[in-house]
């Protein structure tokens, strides 16, 4: 008895899964009467473009903006296999090049905005860090990102640039991993951007070091040339350059470009 | 070839049982290729040219080496605890028994990152039990290969228990009653008895038990970090390989794939040998 209430359970699951597979671009956005953008953001852009997508959402009250947010050369990847994304918004100048290369944005990407790293050190600052030079203390248990995401790129460029030589005790996939461990105070300091310790703010503290401006990230953003929904797109991506995405990005700890 | 085998052992079922039903093998079929398929663009996208080169670089065999050693150390852990856990749970009767077994497979469900971050909430630096460790020993969990080896074991010891307790409970109870009755004392009982008998399970669930720590990605690289040589295992090494050298990540995938089934293969052969 159980066991075929259970068989059929499994098999209603499994179609419900492959319904939910071959989620097609006519499929969700005609899930009611609206259409929907999909908007590829990097992992640091989270905050601010949810913010953004539901801003926009109120000004289109036909159109549903879905992000997937995640690393930039992740999602880059994501993009020339053939995602079905409509806007791509990567963290460094190098990510989007991966997607223009390959001859799928549409027309040339815009820099949006400018992020640059700050140290991220744990409520109270448990290993009295204070300028760039205190990461090479050896008794610091320092994370930063691996070096082939754009965030591991700057701090490489930014510890190089004052000539330090700091040992992480780790690699971590992304600036939100760095924030993490710094956060549940596994690490005594991380380089993350200033803007992930704005949104953690309250749980760690950001330290400024005049080095970051050696290494300062653009971040561009474009339309995609496979784009489902391609007029959406562009008008998603004058929304990000407006004078209210700027306001909220510049509100998140974003400089302008 | 394949195909032509396949029709003669299906004639010579035809005359026993009959044909086998399309409602099940069409699935059966999807299901296969469903599998098999991305292993075969794996191969198909390889960069066989260059293999050879790249199978030298000796940050790959570190990451080879770390992740054989801490997935055969993790297994060794799961059936140390695992095997007396499948016991009481197959053997030992008291309340709850029920909530306990649901208990041990959760990790089974938890999507390995938050287990990591779980275990970064007990043993952590600032953890329930780590902040002792600590304070009392000097020891860190977090960023070290024991840190892989812990995060290894707790996503993998549920395959361990589960597989061992189906086989403890497929076993026949008399024989460890009979030998009670002879006088031998439960430890005897269980060692000389219930293991040999449930030994076929405690086999396959220590593979199973390997091969999922030895694949495991979630809960290292949170709980343990990824550093080259330390706690950068295979899968960690072939996710940062895919951010900017795929081609680099297909050939870990490739390495770890023919790793395991190798040694999948040997120990099928050697002990399993299931009629």
């Amino acid at each position: 008895m159980f066991q075929r209430s259970s068989a059929a359970a499994l098999a209603a699951l499994s179609l419900v899964a492959l319904a939910g597979c071959g989620d097609t671009k006519d499929k969700s956005s005609s899930g009611g009467s609206g259409k929907t953008v999909t908007v590829f953001a990097a992992a640091s852009l989270t905050e601010t473009f949810t913010k953004l997508g539901k801003d926009f959402e109120g000004s289109h009250p036909e159109v549903k903006v879905r992000f997937s947010f995640g690393g930039s050369s992740t999602l880059a990847q994501q993009i020339t296999q053939g995602a079905p994304a409509d806007v791509f918004a990567a963290a460094s100048g190098t990510t989007m090049k991966t997607v223009t290369d390959a001859g799928d944005a549409s027309g040339q990407p815009t820099v949006f905005a400018k992020n640059r790293l700050v140290i991220a050190v744990p409520k109270g600052d448990p290993g009295k860090v204070h300028a760039l030079a205190d990461l090479a203390g050896a008794k610091l248990k320092v994370v930063l990102c691996a070096e082939q995401v754009p965030c591991g790129a700057a701090a490489k460029k930014a510890l190089a640039a004052a000539n330090l030589k700091v040992k992480p005790v780790s690699q971590e996939q992304d600036v939100k991993a760095v924030l993490t461990k710094v956060r549940l105070g596994e690490a005594d300091a991380g380089l993350v951007y200033r803007t992930d310790t704005r949104a953690a703010a309250g749980q760690v503290e950001g330290i400024e070091f005049p080095e970051s401006a050696k290494a300062i990230n653009d971040y561009p953003i474009a339309a995609l040339s496979k784009a489902p929904q391609p007029a959406l797109a562009k008008e998603f991506v004058q929304f990000v350059l407006s004078q209210q995405g700027k306001a909220a990005l510049g509100a998140a700890g974003f400089e302008a470009p | 070839m394949t195909v032509l085998r396949g029709r003669r052992t299906q004639r010579s079922a035809d005359r026993t049982r009959g044909r086998p039903p399309l409602v099940l093998m069409l699935p059966a079929l999807v299901g296969l290729a469903f599998l098999v398929l991305p292993l075969a663009g794996l191969l198909w996208r390889a960069p066989w040219s260059t293999l050879g080169t790249r199978l030298g670089e000796p940050q790959m065999l570190e990451a080879l080496k770390l992740s054989l050693v801490s997935a055969t150390i993790a297994t060794g852990l799961c059936l140390l605890f695992g095997v007396p856990l499948a016991w009481m749970l197959a053997r030992a009767p008291f309340r709850g028994v029920r909530l306990v077994r649901a208990l041990v497979t959760v990790p089974l469900v938890l999507p390995p990152v938050v287990g990591g971050v779980a275990l970064l909430l007990v043993l952590g630096r600032r953890g329930l039990v780590g902040e002792w460790l600590d304070r009392a020993f000097g020891i860190t969990l977090p960023f070290t290969t024991s840190g892989v080896v812990l995060a290894e074991t707790f996503v993998a010891m549920p395959f361990l228990v589960i597989s061992v307790e189906g086989a403890l409970r497929a076993a026949d109870a008399r024989y460890e009653e009979a030998a009670a009755t002879l006088g031998a004392g439960r430890w005897t009982v269980f060692r000389r008895v219930t293991l040999p008998m449930a030994a076929p399970g405690v086999l396959a669930g220590a593979v199973l038990c390997w091969s999922r720590a030895l694949g495991e990605f979630g809960a290292t690289i949170t709980f343990a970090g990824n550093f080259p040589g330390r706690t950068q295992t295979m899968p960690l090494a072939v996710y940062l390989a895919l951010e900017t050298d795929p081609q680099a990540a297909i050939v870990l995938s490739l390495v770890l794939l023919a790793v395991s089934v190798a040694v999948l293969a040997t120990l099928r052969a050697r002990w399993t040998a299931t009629p």
